[in-house]
């Protein structure tokens, strides 16, 4: 190994004779933390990949498959699509201005994020109760195959958790990094995860929304 | 970063924004007019999060040994779960439950 790929973390060094003081050169070139949320999200897409496969493989397979959604629903998850992606942007702004060091700026932009996450969720939740006051369920619907249920409300579901997981997540970041006991680092780490539960939402509407329309 | 290069990159991020939206519309107008064709919903799908991941998650900006050891792993397996559509087509067009 040449001496060029060897580096002194100053933190670590710092400590002396019980810290390893020379360490090799991170390939990535990014902290560790960030490259566990970016393995956390890979895990994470090939989980909501078998999902939306096996609902592939559920829908294709039903003679009877029901095409439920009425224009509203497609409105409404167009607007839940807008929220979502706004809020991608929102996030964005307090990862700048937590680099900025702006920290009552990158609060404000985090909890305006939680916001829209919290809104979106409450879309969700009316959308679900439509369909469940119009008698779907888990296993039987009124409408055709029994496994749409079970299909829909177990990919929104997962979706929605991760949402929720998001919100409940950013604010404490928001909160903690306020206070001063986070750095700009965890911010940037839960805007990652934030604009990855976007980008699976980007692959829900149309797959499950968008194809089950009603004509 | 300097002030151009900070608003060069607000530009960009702003337009990444618009661009998912649009391709958003786009696809409900291709759904209600033309009926939502899956390779039509998907293309569109994929373009939106290639736009994420390379704009909004910054791909783009990290290093190449970075993209390389997370891209391809996760495009092979979600590729790999492609061999159930022969066992999803078995059961639509053959007796499903045999006695």
């Amino acid at each position: 190994m040449s001496q060029a790929n060897l580096a002194i973390e100053p933190g670590i060094a710092a400590h002396g004779a019980h810290a390893p003081g020379v360490m090799e050169e991170h390939p990535f070139a990014i902290p560790s933390s960030k490259l566990v949320m970016w393995l956390f999200i890979i895990s994470d897409a090939c989980t909501f990949g078998a999902v939306l496969f096996a609902y592939g493989y559920i829908r294709n397979s039903a003679a009877d498959w029901p095409r439920v959604f009425e224009q509203a629903s497609i409105w409404n998850s167009l607007l839940m699509t807008f929220i979502l992606v706004s809020t991608s942007l929102t996030v964005l702004f307090a990862v700048r201005a937590a680099q900025a060091e702006d920290r009552a700026g990158a609060f404000r932009w985090t909890m305006i994020t939680a916001a829209g996450g919290l809104l979106f969720t409450i879309l969700h939740l009316k959308e679900w109760l439509s369909l469940i006051h119009q008698g779907a369920s888990l296993l039987h619907n009124p409408w055709g195959s029994p496994m749409f249920g079970a299909a829909f409300f177990s990919i929104t579901g997962l979706h929605m958790a991760h949402v929720v997981g998001g919100v409940i997540a950013l604010t404490v970041v928001g909160l903690t990094y306020r206070a001063g006991r986070y750095s700009a680092r965890h911010i940037e780490i839960w805007a990652l995860y934030w604009h990855f539960v976007d980008l699976v939402w980007m692959f829900v509407v149309p797959l499950v929304y968008l194809l089950n329309m009603k004509r | 970063m300097s002030q151009t290069a900070k608003s060069n990159s607000m530009g960009s991020t702003y337009f990444i924004y618009g661009a998912i939206l649009a391709i958003a519309v786009v696809q409900v107008i291709i759904a209600m007019t033309m009926g939502p064709s899956l390779w039509r919903m998907l293309l569109l799908a994929v373009i939106q999060g290639y736009l994420a991941v390379m704009f909004f998650m910054h791909l783009r900006d990290e290093k190449a040994t970075l993209r390389l050891a997370l891209i391809p792993g996760t495009l092979f397996v979600l590729v790999m779960m492609n061999m159930i559509w022969a066992d999803s087509f078995r059961l639509a067009v053959m007796k499903p439950f045999a006695k």
